[in-house]
């Protein structure tokens, strides 16, 4: 703190200030900025895929946020007679998406896949996922860093939990 | 016993579309059987697709994947004759790889 070489220290003072103010302000999560990697690399995100809630497995596989965007168009069905089978497609015309995910709100884990796309490979993926019930499928799309996401309610019929 | 994963790659010149089926269980660990037991959980968790050295799609699953999984993607970069090599790996150490020719 005492070595500030920029050419506005007072500035740079103010900036550090307020970020210890944010990070206080998040409060006991001590481990917030891990998961962040998480997307990243190559290892299987198993924390993420814990998570039974849509926001908090977002944070864990990404840690951040994701705004809605109609550049991620989301194609599923309106109704699903059988929720073991979902068709659930995404694309988009955004540049630079290096990962493609998929979340199912009220499943008992709401991370259903994460695809990671190297250069070269299309920004689009075709998979089929299980359902619960009636409820909506968010694609996240990361972008040049950032997350857009897209949301539709599938009807589900028949529940594909079994049992 | 023949391959668990069967894969289709077409190229249409510039572009390569890749569809795959796997037979996989895909079991959640929240289903029980006809006695009450709990099946345990048994899923696909990564499923690597390479093509000339390079990865060009990587799946990262959970058991809201279904059964037998399918997926489908497209990427560039390939042409036809070129040999895809595709590998999953499940939750119990289980694995499987086979290579495909792009049509």
């Amino acid at each position: 703190m005492t070595t500030t070489t920029g050419p506005h220290p007072t500035r740079r003072l103010i900036l550090q200030g307020a970020a210890s103010v944010a990070l206080l302000g998040l409060g006991n999560l001590p481990f917030a900025a891990a998961p962040a990697l998480a997307a990243a690399n190559d290892k299987y995100p198993n924390e993420a895929f814990k998570q039974k809630n849509e926001a908090d497995a977002i944070k864990a596989l990404y840690g951040k946020t994701a705004e809605p965007s109609d550049k991620v168009k989301l194609d599923a069905p309106e109704i699903a007679e059988n929720g073991s089978v979902v068709p659930i497609s995404v694309t988009t015309t955004l540049d630079k998406v290096t990962s493609i995910s998929f979340f199912v709100a009220e499943n008992p884990f709401a991370l259903a896949a994460s695809y990671k796309i190297p250069d070269g490979t299309l920004p689009g993926v075709a998979n089929r996922l299980k359902m619960a019930k009636t409820t909506n499928v968010t694609a996240i799309v990361e972008a040049d860093g950032k997350l857009y996401s897209a949301t539709k309610e599938v009807k589900v019929t028949v529940g594909g939990c079994g049992g | 016993m023949a391959s668990s994963i069967r894969v289709r790659a077409t190229s249409n010149g510039d572009i390569t579309e890749v569809q795959a089926l796997i037979q996989h269980p895909m079991d959640t660990g929240l289903v029980k059987d006809s006695k009450g037991e709990a099946i345990p959980a048994h899923f696909i968790q990564q499923l690597k697709f390479e093509c000339n050295g390079k990865d060009v799609f990587v799946a990262d699953w959970g058991t809201a994947v279904s059964k037998d999984p399918y997926v489908k993607f497209s990427f560039k970069g390939a042409k036809k004759g070129d040999e895809l090599k595709i590998s999953w790996t499940d939750n119990k150490g289980g694995s499987d790889t086979t290579t495909a020719k792009i049509a």
